[in-house]
Order: C-alpha cells, then sequence, then structure tokens
C-alpha cells in the first residue's frame, strides 16, 4: 500500500515533469488512469518501490496497471473471491453461518458463469472409522450442494462425491489440522475460461 | 502324577497307528492368562538332495506360526539332545522331557520327483508318551510354504480342539505417499505374511476389501469411475466388475455366509442406508431407513442376523436387526462412539471399533451387547476383522502422526502383535482356510 501511494505520487511528479515540457498546460489530468487498480476488486502487483535517482522516463513504463488477479470465470478465480471450501464441526454435517457466507459467494460466482459444472467433495478427519467417515463425507457434500441449489444453483451442474478420511489437505495429526480437513470442497470440473 | 497313570494306561492300549483320541495335553484357549506349551520342533528328516532345503524351512514355518499363535513356545534347537533319522519308531521320550518339552514335532520330507515333495509328520506327546496325529503330505516344491501351514493348523487343531487359521490369507490396502498424496493399493499375502501380492496397481483409490466366505473372492471399494463404489474381483485371474449400476455411492461391502448376497451401504443425497445386493439377480434391497448414517452392516454367521452400526439415535451406535431388515434393536449402550462392527465365525461375539475419551478401541461384546470388553486402545485402532476360527483379531492402528499398520490380538486381550506387511498398511481382511 505504501508502495502504490508511492508511485501514485512519484507518477504524479512525473506527469508534472512531463507537463513542465508539455505545450500544454492541461496535460497532467491524462495520466490519471494509473488509480484505476484501486476501483477493481481483483489484486494488483505493487509497483517495485522507485529509487530516489530513478528517471521519470522509467516511472512511465510502470504506469500501465497490469492485472495480476485471476483471470474472471477461472477455477482460480473461483477458489480466490468466491472462495472453494467451506469447513465443518466435529461430526457434524450442518453448515456454519461462515459455510453460508462463502456458498453464497460460491452460489453468484456459479450464476455468472453458468456453463461451470462442479463436484463437491465431501472429506472427514482422520478421527473415525473409514466406512462411518465415508458416510459422513457424503452428508457433508450433500449439505453444500443442497444449500447452493437453495441459492439458485441448478441441481443439474453439481454432483457429490464422499472421500472421507483420504484426502485430507492438511496431513499432521493437530486439532487443527482435523478442523481443516472436516471439509466440503467445491471442484470446478468442466466450463471454465481456463 | 494321575497324568502319568493315565498315559501309562493309554500308551499299553496304543497301537502305533494314529491316535485321534483325547490328548493327553490340551490348551484352553479361553482362559485369559496362559503359559506357552512348550514345543519342540526339530529339522524335519531329508530324504532326497531335492528334499533340502525344505526341510528346514517347513519347520521354521511352523514354528513361527505356532509362536506367533502366543499359544506355543518354540524350544531352541540347540538344546535338542536326540536327532531323529527315521519316523517310523517312537521318539526316546526321556531325551525330550529333559529339555521339557510338552510336545514334540517330527517329520520327513521326501524329493518325489524333481518338482514333488512329500511330508510326513508325526506330533507326539511327551509326557503322555504317545503319538497325538500325524499325516502324509504331498505338494509341488513351490507349494510348500502350505503344506508347513496346514501341519501348524493340525498341531494346533490336535492341541486346543479350536480349527486352525494358519493356511488362510488375508487382504489389505497397501499405503505409501505422503498423507495429502496417499497411494493405497490392494494387496494380499499369506497369514504370516509371506507372498505378498499386489492386485490392483495404485492409479485409482481403493478401500475396505472383504473375502467371500468360501472362494477365492474379494469384493472392494474402487474410485475407479471417480466416485466410491463396490467392485468383486477374482483373486486367481485378476478380473475385477463393478457391482451394478446404482444412483449414489456404495460402499462397505460384505458378503453373506453363503456368499449369495452382498451387503452394502448405498449413499443416496447424502444418506446412509443398508442395503443387500443379490449377486445373481444384481436385485437391490433396502434393509434400512433411516435419515441418520447406517453402515458397515456385517452379518450373523447362520445368515439370519445383521449387526451395523447407526447415528439415528445421536452417536453412532451398534444395532442388529433380522436380515431382512426387520426387528431393529439397539445392542451397544455404553458411554463413546461404537463403529465397523463385525459378526464373529463363531457366532457368539461381535468385535467393534470404539471411540472414547481420544481413543480409539478394538472391542467385543456379547451378540446382544453384553460383557463388553475393550481389547486394545490407541490413537487410531479400527476396523476389526475375525480369523477363520473367531479367535483371533486383525486390525488397522496408527500412532499420531504415524504411519498405519495392522495388528493381531487374542479375543481375550493377549498376544498383541505387529503384522508384517512390508510397509504401511490398513484395513486387514482375514480369509477363510484354503482347501
Amino acid at each position: 500500500m505504501k508502495y502504490r501511494h508511492l508511485s501514485l505520487i512519484t507518477l504524479g511528479g512525473a506527469a508534472l515533469l512531463m507537463s513542465a515540457c508539455a505545450t500544454k498546460p492541461e496535460a497532467p489530468a491524462q495520466i490519471i488512469p494509473v488509480q484505476k487498480p484501486a476501483e477493481q476488486p481483483r489484486a494488483v502487483m505493487p509497483p517495485p518501490p522507485v529509487a530516489e535517482n530513478s528517471a521519470p522516463v522509467q516511472q512511465m513504463e510502470m504506469a500501465p496497471p497490469i492485472a495480476m488477479g485471476p483471470l474472471p470465470g477461472s477455477v482460480e478465480d473461483f477458489s480466490v473471491n468466491a472462495g472453494d471450501r467451506v469447513f465443518f464441526g466435529y461430526n457434524e454435517a450442518s453448515l456454519t453461518p461462515q459455510a453460508m457466507t462463502v456458498l453464497r459467494a460460491q452460489s453468484q460466482w456459479l450464476q455468472s458463469y453458468p456453463s461451470t459444472i462442479v463436484v463437491i467433495g465431501g472429506h472427514a478427519d482422520e478421527r473415525g472409522t473409514r466406512e462411518y467417515n465415508l458416510a459422513l463425507g457424503a452428508r457433508r457434500a450433500e449439505a453444500v450442494k443442497d444449500f447452493l441449489v437453495s441459492q439458485g444453483v441448478q441441481p443439474n451442474r453439481v454432483t457429490t462425491v464422499s472421500y472421507g478420511k483420504e484426502r485430507p489437505i492438511d496431513g499432521r495429526a493437530t486439532e487443527e489440522a482435523h478442523a481443516l480437513n472436516r471439509n466440503g470442497h467445491t471442484a470446478i470440473i468442466s466450463g471454465t475460461n481456463s | 502324577m494321575i497324568r502319568y497313570i493315565l498315559s501309562l494306561l493309554i500308551c499299553l492300549a496304543a497301537s502305533f497307528a494314529a491316535v485321534g483320541a483325547h490328548a493327553q495335553i490340551s490348551i484352553d484357549i479361553t482362559k485369559s492368562e496362559i503359559e506357552p506349551t512348550r514345543i519342540a520342533i526339530p529339522e524335519f528328516i531329508q530324504e532326497g538332495a531335492g528334499a533340502s532345503p525344505y526341510n528346514k524351512d517347513i519347520a521354521d514355518v511352523i514354528s513361527a506360526d505356532l509362536e506367533r499363535s502366543g499359544l506355543f513356545d518354540p524350544l531352541n534347537r540347540a538344546a535338542f539332545i536326540e536327532t531323529q533319522t527315521s519316523l517310523d519308531f517312537e521318539p526316546v521320550w526321556q531325551n525330550w522331557r529333559v529339555i521339557d518339552a510338552e510336545v514334540l514335532v517330527s517329520g520327513r520330507v521326501v524329493e518325489q520327483d524333481a518338482n514333488t515333495i512329500t511330508v510326513e509328520y508325526r506330533l507326539w506327546d511327551v509326557f503322555g508318551n504317545r503319538q497325538l496325529d500325524a499325516a502324509r503330505l504331498r505338494t509341488p516344491k513351490e507349494n510348500w510354504r502350505r503344506i508347513a501351514h496346514k501341519i501348524s493348523d493340525r498341531i494346533y487343531n490336535s492341541l486346543t480342539g479350536e480349527k486352525g487359521y494358519f493356511d488362510s490369507r488375508i487382504v489389505y490396502i497397501s499405503e505409501d505417499g505422503p498423507k495429502t498424496e496417499r497411494r493405497k493399493r490392494l494387496a494380499i499375502m499369506d497369514q504370516d505374511g509371506a507372498n505378498r501380492i499386489y492386485l490392483v496397481g495404485g492409479s485409482d483409490l481403493v478401500l475396505t476389501p472383504r473375502f467371500h466366505p468360501n472362494k477365492q473372492r474379494i469384493a472392494f471399494l474402487s474410485y475407479e469411475t471417480g466416485r466410491p463404489e463396490v467392485f468383486l474381483m477374482d483373486i486367481a485371474t485378476g478380473n475385477r466388475e463393478r457391482l451394478g449400476r446404482f444412483d449414489g455411492m456404495t460402499t462397505s461391502p460384505q458378503f453373506s455366509p453363503d456368499g449369495k448376497n452382498l451387503l452394502m451401504t448405498r449413499m443416496v443425497r447424502g444418506n446412509s442406508d443398508v442395503f443387500s445386493y443379490n449377486v445373481a439377480s444384481g436385485k437391490l434391497k433396502a434393509l434400512t431407513k433411516s435419515p441418520g448414517i447406517d453402515t458397515s452392516p456385517s452379518y450373523s454367521p447362520d445368515g439370519r442376523k445383521i449387526v451395523f452400526n447407526s447415528s439415528r439415535g445421536g452417536k453412532p451406535q451398534l444395532y442388529v436387526m433380522n436380515s431382512d431388515g426387520s426387528a431393529v434393536k439397539r445392542i451397544s449402550f455404553g458411554s463413546g462412539r461404537y463403529t465397523a462392527p463385525t459378526w464373529s465365525p463363531r457366532g457368539d461375539k461381535i468385535a467393534f471399533t470404539k471411540s472414547e475419551g481420544g481413543k480409539f478401541h478394538i472391542g467385543v461384546m456379547d451378540v446382544d451387547g453384553s460383557n463388553e470388553q475393550l481389547l486394545t486402545g490407541s490413537y487410531l485402532d479400527e476396523g476389526p476383522t475375525w480369523s477363520p476360527n473367531g479367535r483371533v483379531l486383525l486390525f488397522t492402528r496408527e500412532s499420531r502422526g504415524g504411519q498405519p499398520a495392522v495388528w493381531s490380538v487374542d479375543l481375550t486381550g493377549r498376544n498383541l502383535r505387529k503384522v508384517e506387511t512390508g510397509g504401511s498398511a490398513s484395513d486387514p481382511a482375514w480369509g477363510p482356510t484354503l482347501k
């Protein structure tokens, strides 16, 4: 943030410098587009700090904002901007308020990209027997699907699969890892632009 | 004293022919503490150059089988005084008594031809001065381990009155790779860990193999189609087939005692219920219809009852019902969570997994839920499977942050041991004794 602020100031300085050379004094106003990235939700890579003795011309080359965030409609866009995973309590298959918030974002995203098809994977931690956890994973996946459908996602775009405790995202045997491993994961399998 | 008088009388009466009658020595394997029987198993006599090394190897495998059972203490061969040169005469009893051997196993391996051996064996009651059992077995040389296991089974049976379980195999899941990218492969091995073979490569996730009651056939769970479904496989040919095509996912297969039906769990719209599947007709019948998690069904050995676990009352507990789904009755009432029940092949016990107080236990109870007894406890003990004679349980054990392995424990809680599987392993299922 500090860097961006700095760069805006220095770019402003560059604009002043340029305007000093230019014939029309109104010119600085046209260099303002640098502010655009602030209006967009996507992350922008901060420009590197500008050295004290940098030439103004080099700063001009930095000016066009390059969007480094995920491509809208991509799998990465979904996971970064909607969130692709919701978490459950121990032996629970009901959605928490936080999970519902994520699923509302998922549902909006999915309705913005109506050709996408998703599979919900239901996961459990290792503190249960294998077959019971497969059943628990199925309930979690279904809870996610039900919520997305209730929010307007077409049911035929959503299938579910249970992985029980077979696909942990955190391999450690800690409470923290167990909490992360009790989840429903929404995976986009087709219909994206990336 | 009585023992000696009795044995003297029997000795006078007994001919040298095989005596199948009551042994003087017998092991009560139902007691919770037992003194292992001191057994001498010298190298077998060798006849023909090609009888070696089988004459030693067979004796070694028998010795290892019996030692692992926890009921026998095979004596150090270095202490043996007598070297038998013939099977056709009684041993010199005194030579075995002085080293405190209670029973003696002697045998002879005869090379029949380039590919075949004949193995003769005799089991002697050292303090009863008599033969307890004798047998002659013939086999292709490469099959020699099964001869050893068959002899182990006869010894176990002669001395305990129970069927042996050594000539049997175990299917299990071999595991490798980090937990987050685990490779799981279906594997099979002899009961003693020998002859390990992978049945399916590691490209698809496979879980929970279960043996057919009398054929070399297994049911297991595979993600081959992208979701969990029950498959059947013929072990000899490796041929496998998906068990029907159903809406939803299928898990938790268990054969009926006659092999005609399979129990399984079908998960539709998130709800798990127990179904039976008729192998011949392909018909599926719902046995439970509860909104809770119903899974891990297992038939009683007479096929008339089914035990399963259900969360219909809140926490998972064990329930028994008739095989048509009627007369459901809860049998577990203790605190904690009960899952993965399996009915003993003897019919009188149900083994289960119980989690309570941060630990997982393997336990057994009577079929009405009484006499609950926890046999083990650790960070994660789960999924018991019975030996063919219902005396030993195998299960998966994993320490916190450790690797899973197959362990065994006696029905009485004695003789807890790790089973050699050549790497991380889980989901053991003990097959029937071989024909």
